[in-house]
């Protein structure tokens, strides 16, 4: 394998994620132009708003709305290709900027949660996987109980044992450590369930092979073999469920924001939504779509480097993968 | 072997159902009724799990609204199966144009997480009951479309296909008899997994505000005010999250052991 | 001096008991052969030497000893001594065996680390060392590939010398060439029997009793879970005692010529052969290539109503798309497969189907999970035409033809054996009444005395109705046993055609020599 055609590989690889970008683009200005009522109106935030004529001319003249429809489209896509993602009338900022603002918090809480999910989902199942009957019944026990707990609730359920009931952690907020606890458990704690689920799974389906009782043969301990030969094999489901529990980090951040008065992306989508602040909400659609094809990259690389049988060889095409 | 708990589940689910078309067999309260004396409540007698901020019952609310909730589950993965179904069938049996036409587009879909898709819906169509089924099923539609699919390509490859073909059977009569059937069913097994989160997103857009309204009872959107009163009534905030809890367990061990069987591996 | 003495061991899973009673020993610089059909608790017996008996085995023996040591009291961090160190294991497919993701030479370095005091730097010098003397060339490059970019003998080669990278005083393989093409298979074997020496024994785990004449001093004969015969090979093989011995000598297909039953049981003297009659199927110059890589050159045949052709051939030789090309699965580049003189390309094409049928190898995977017998073989029937009404009793009869009855109608393939699966396929394809089957590796899944069975019927359903078989297998025993002409294919192209007895007796081209000197034979011990 060369550099060359990993290079390649990534190459390819991104014109599938500029295909996706073209694609969210397209569907942004679908929703911007064919939603029922005046397009204009809809910018500014629905039926409610009552904008005053100098606002609705404004916008035509930036939408160019009274364009034909092809030109408008042209110029939808070469604004975002600029980085211009429209102005939030509501705040009356830029929405790149809107989001700007709000996006440390969420990678914060959607850092530390996927670190304490991956941690929990491979303690547990490297500890349980093919132990006696009653561990992996109470292992998968709480696993499903866990994966089955909606976030909202597990927030509300910490809320009230820790917050308000020991008085351990503050119930709202975004600032400091503590702050960031409770939230981020009850956001990585229903994927840590999922994701230790299906790790389990397949370990306990790696450790029957034929080429772990070859390694058990050759006298090796057993925790040796559990972390050296199955556990990489046990990754590759993981990897493939990437773009769930990516997607899972993201919608849960909305609920979670909410729910503990947190700032972030989640929270200005929700006021967004509610304000019917179309050009915001559209922004982090984007974004969102961004994240998704980013996330697709490194999840190819994440699978050469498990993987090396993936690897192309040089001079012959990869075959592209799927990426669900 | 057969586990107990499958059998748990499956009662559990009964009685689901049951509350859900007939609620006023296991309440006499009603669940709208407000009683201003008596607001916040702890569980006790009279009320078996304590008043919400109006003084109404708690128990009888969930009781009622298992029928907005299972409605929300059930209906958005039925829209999610039928279109996605319907699209992917047509991308497992069609000409490689329609094929990628259908995935590319299900690609773009599955570039963004269900919720968010569901808000942007939700954006454009408004709130409330039938729109958040709406907007989880449409979120739905990709990933049953990118399923059945590959499922469809998967029996059009197996050996038996490929034998009745070599009988001289018809091509619709091999597509009829053989891939529709064994395409369909291990999709339909998932997708009884998948009420389970379609459930979790339904309250969870009630939760937000953008789903049932109050004073409608729904799980989420009792979540949504008991929110305000966490310091005050735990119960509030508890029982209706159990339930959502408990529904989603129950039907997640009925599918996974439905799933099993079709497999031909013991419980 | 005994190395290993196993009296009376029992081992049960669950309340299943899979070793009943084995007692055998094993003798410093011999080579014991323990041989039986799947279920026979063959392997159970030989994991349970290194204490990996499996998950909820209960194991018991009178007595269980390893060069003088209790092995029923030994505990986990004894048997990692004695794991590697002192007994080696050979698994069977070294492509499932050596883990898939790890570098061959890190796979060895790994038992080094165990059991030697070696450092880094001198491990990867023994490395290199054990691949030589386990023959493989250019041992540097291969201790970096992984074991996907091996060919299936250095693979194999590679497995054995993780086995004895510890220096043991035992070796177990399991199976250690069942996965190998035959000409592979035969150096394999070599290189076991070179490992056996004054203070290295062998204990070798097979259903092939051929494979094990080549390697073994003694043979234990297992049948469910005990030792029905025990004895020195040479008289083994020429004197069986025990009934089942017999029986699985005279299943070996190599050892006789077509028209000799191997199973010993159905209708005795069949109805005299007819002569091959016009010709139902004939490619003429096919040629086909995938991504531009060529699979079959221009080979040509002509199958015969009444005869059988085989077409043999190692993996990746383009026999199994010769017969989908046949079987007008596959459209051929160039050339043209006529049945009964009509072109397979041409208009009609759905008509002409009904008179080429298949039986598959995988006999789970061949048949629609949610059908009964009845409904596969009704569906059959219809395409056949014919009145509804009898289609029923026809099934019956197509029953009783391969050996089942109408017993069998209501139960799913997937509840039947291998056995009666590969039988339910065969009066399928034999439902529409047609001048030819393609067999696709018919028995290679099955075991040796269900094998027999098999090829059997198929001997006594061509008698009956005169149907032409094209038989594609890598078994050249198989093939000399049920054939009347052979094609020899090697890279997509034939290199030999004829009678079996004269490309068997006389091969003609150096592949050919090759193929058939190294098939494993009782008489070459």
């Amino acid at each position: 394998m060369t550099i060359t055609s990993i290079l390649r590989l990534v190459g390819w690889r991104l014109l599938a994620g500029v295909g996706v970008l073209w694609g969210a683009a397209t569907l942004t200005f679908l929703v911007l132009h064919f939603t029922p009522g005046d397009p204009a109106q809809a910018i500014v935030g629905g039926e409610n708003a009552a904008p005053t004529p100098e606002v609705i001319a404004q916008v035509t003249a930036e939408y160019g709305l009274d364009q034909p429809w092809y030109l408008q489209y042209l110029d939808h896509l070469w604004r975002i290709v600029r980085g211009d993602l429209g102005t939030s009338y509501r705040l009356h900022t830029p929405v790149t900027q809107a989001i700007g603002e709000q996006a440390a918090a969420t990678v914060e809480l959607a850092l530390a949660a996927a670190v304490i999910g991956l941690a929990l989902a491979l303690a547990v199942a490297v500890a349980t996987a093919k132990r006696r009957r009653w561990i992996r019944g109470l292992a998968a026990g709480s696993e499903l109980v866990v994966a089955s707990t909606p976030t909202f609730w597990l927030g509300i359920v910490l809320l009230t044992v820790f917050s308000f009931g020991l008085r351990l952690f503050p119930a709202t907020g975004s600032h400091g450590l503590a702050s960031l606890v409770l939230p981020a458990l009850a956001l990585a704690l229903p994927i840590a369930g999922v994701l230790g689920h299906v790790l389990r799974e397949a370990l306990e389906e790696v450790l029957d092979e034929p080429f772990i009782v070859s390694a058990r043969t050759r006298g090796l301990a057993d925790l040796t073999v559990r972390l050296r030969h199955a556990l990489r094999h046990a990754l590759m489901p993981l990897v493939t469920m990437t773009g769930y529990w990516v997607g899972a980090l993201l919608g849960g951040a909305v609920i979670t924001e909410t729910l503990f008065t947190r700032q972030g992306i989640g929270r200005l989508l929700i006021s967004a939504v509610n304000a019917k602040d179309l050009p915001v909400v559209l922004g982090v659609v984007l974004l969102s779509a961004w994240i998704y094809v980013l996330v697709n990259l490194v999840v190819d690389l994440l699978y050469l480097a498990i993987d090396p049988r993936l690897r192309p060889v040089a001079g012959v095409r990869p075959v592209a993968k799927g990426v669900s | 072997m057969k586990r107990p708990g499958v059998y748990l589940a499956a009662a559990v689910l009964v009685l689901l159902v049951l509350a859900a078309v007939a609620p006023h067999l296991f309440t006499a309260q009603d669940p709208l009724a407000v009683d201003s004396a008596r607001t916040l409540k702890p569980p006790g007698a009279g009320h078996l799990l304590g008043t919400d901020e109006n003084g109404r019952d708690v128990f009888s609310r969930i009781v009622y609204g298992t029928r907005t909730s299972l409605l929300l589950g059930f209906g958005a993965i039925a829209i999610a199966l039928t279109f996605g179904g319907l699209l992917g069938l047509a991308a497992g049996l069609g000409n490689r144009l329609v094929e990628n036409v259908i995935m590319r587009i299900s690609d773009i879909g599955l570039a963004f997480p269900e919720l968010l898709l569901a808000l942007v819906v939700i954006t454009v169509a408004g709130g409330g009951t039938s729109n958040a089924l709406l907007a989880i099923g449409v979120a739905g539609i990709p990933g049953y479309a990118r399923l059945v699919r590959a499922q469809t390509l998967t029996i059009r490859g197996s050996s038996y296909v490929e034998a009745a073909h070599a009988l001289g059977l018809s091509a619709p009569r091999v597509v009829f008899r053989h891939v529709l059937p064994n395409a369909v069913k291990p999709v339909l097994i998932l997708a009884t997994i998948g009420v389970g989160s379609a459930l979790v997103a339904g309250s969870a857009l009630s939760f937000l505000g953008l789903g049932t309204p109050p004073p409608e009872p729904e799980w989420g959107s009792m979540l949504s005010t008991a929110r305000n009163f966490i310091s005050r009534a735990w119960w509030y905030g508890v029982f209706p999250g159990a339930a959502i809890t408990l529904t989603v367990i129950s039907v997640t061990v009925v599918g996974r052991a439905l799933r099993l069987r079709s497999e031909g591996k013991s419980w | 001096m005994t190395l290993v003495k196993v009296e009376n061991l029992r081992v049960a899973f669950g309340g299943v008991t899979a070793v009943d009673g084995v007692s055998f020993e094993i003798r410093r610089g011999e080579c014991l052969a323990l041989v039986g059909e799947s279920g026979s608790g063959k392997s159970v017996t030989a994991r349970t030497l290194v204490g990996l008996t499996g998950e909820g085995a209960r194991v018991s023996a009178d007595e269980l000893t390893f060069g003088g040591q209790d092995l029923t009291r030994v505990r986990e961090r004894g048997w990692r001594r004695i794991r590697g160190g002192r007994i080696g294991f050979v698994l069977q497919d070294a492509l499932v065996s050596l883990d898939p993701l790890r570098k061959v030479g890190k796979e060895i370095a790994e038992v080094l680390a165990a059991h030697t005091t070696l450092s880094g730097t001198a491990r990867t010098a023994r490395v290199a060392e054990l691949l030589t003397q386990v023959g493989v060339p250019e041992p540097e490059l291969r201790a970096g590939q992984l074991p996907h970019e091996l060919s299936g003998g250095l693979r194999q080669r590679a497995l054995i010398a993780t086995a004895i990278a510890g220096e043991p005083e035992l070796v177990i393989a399991d199976e250690p060439t069942t996965a190998l093409d035959v000409t592979v298979q035969a150096q394999v074997l070599d290189l076991l029997a070179e490992l056996k020496s004054k203070d290295r024994s062998l204990l070798v785990i097979s259903h092939d009793l051929a494979v094990v004449a080549r390697l073994a001093d003694r043979v234990a004969v297992l049948k469910d879970g005990r030792v029905v015969e025990h004895g020195p090979t040479a008289r083994v093989l020429s004197q069986p005692e025990h009934d089942y011995t017999k029986q699985l000598l005279r299943a070996i297909p190599a050892e006789h010529t077509k028209g000799t039953r191997l199973s010993g049981t159905g209708p005795s003297p069949a109805p005299p052969r007819r002569a091959p009659g016009e010709v139902v199927v004939r490619a003429d110059g096919i040629s086909k290539s995938f991504g531009g890589r060529p699979a079959v050159r221009e080979v040509s045949f002509a199958l015969r109503a009444g005869e059988t052709v085989g077409i043999v051939g190692e993996s990746g030789s383009g026999k199994t798309t010769t017969a989908r090309i046949a079987l007008g699965l596959t459209e051929p580049d160039a050339g043209t497969v006529e049945v009964r003189g009509q072109s397979w390309t041409g208009p009609g094409r759905r008509a002409l189907r009904r008179d080429v049928q298949l039986v598959y190898q995988d006999t789970l995977a061949a048949f629609d999970p949610r059908y009964t017998v009845a409904k596969v073989l009704a569906e059959a029937l219809a395409v056949a035409g014919g009145p509804r009404r009898l289609r029923r009793e026809r099934s019956v009869e197509l029953l009783e033809l391969v050996g089942l009855g109408a017993q069998h109608l209501a139960r799913r393939p997937l509840h039947l054996s291998g056995g009666q699966r590969q039988r339910v396929a065969i009066a399928r394809a034999l439902a529409p009444e047609p001048g030819v089957i393609v067999c696709d590796e018919p028995v290679s899944a099955l075991d040796v005395s269900v094998q027999a069975q098999v090829l059997d019927l198929l001997e006594d359903v061509q008698r009956e109705t005169g149907v032409a078989y094209l038989f594609i297998s890598h078994d050249l025993g198989v093939v000399y046993h049920v054939c009347d002409r052979v094609l020899v294919m090697k890279d997509g192209r034939v290199v030999e055609e004829g009678p079996v007895e004269t490309v068997f007796r006389a091969p003609s081209h150096p592949y050919t020599q090759e193929l058939i000197a190294a098939i494993p034979r009782l008489t070459a011990v």
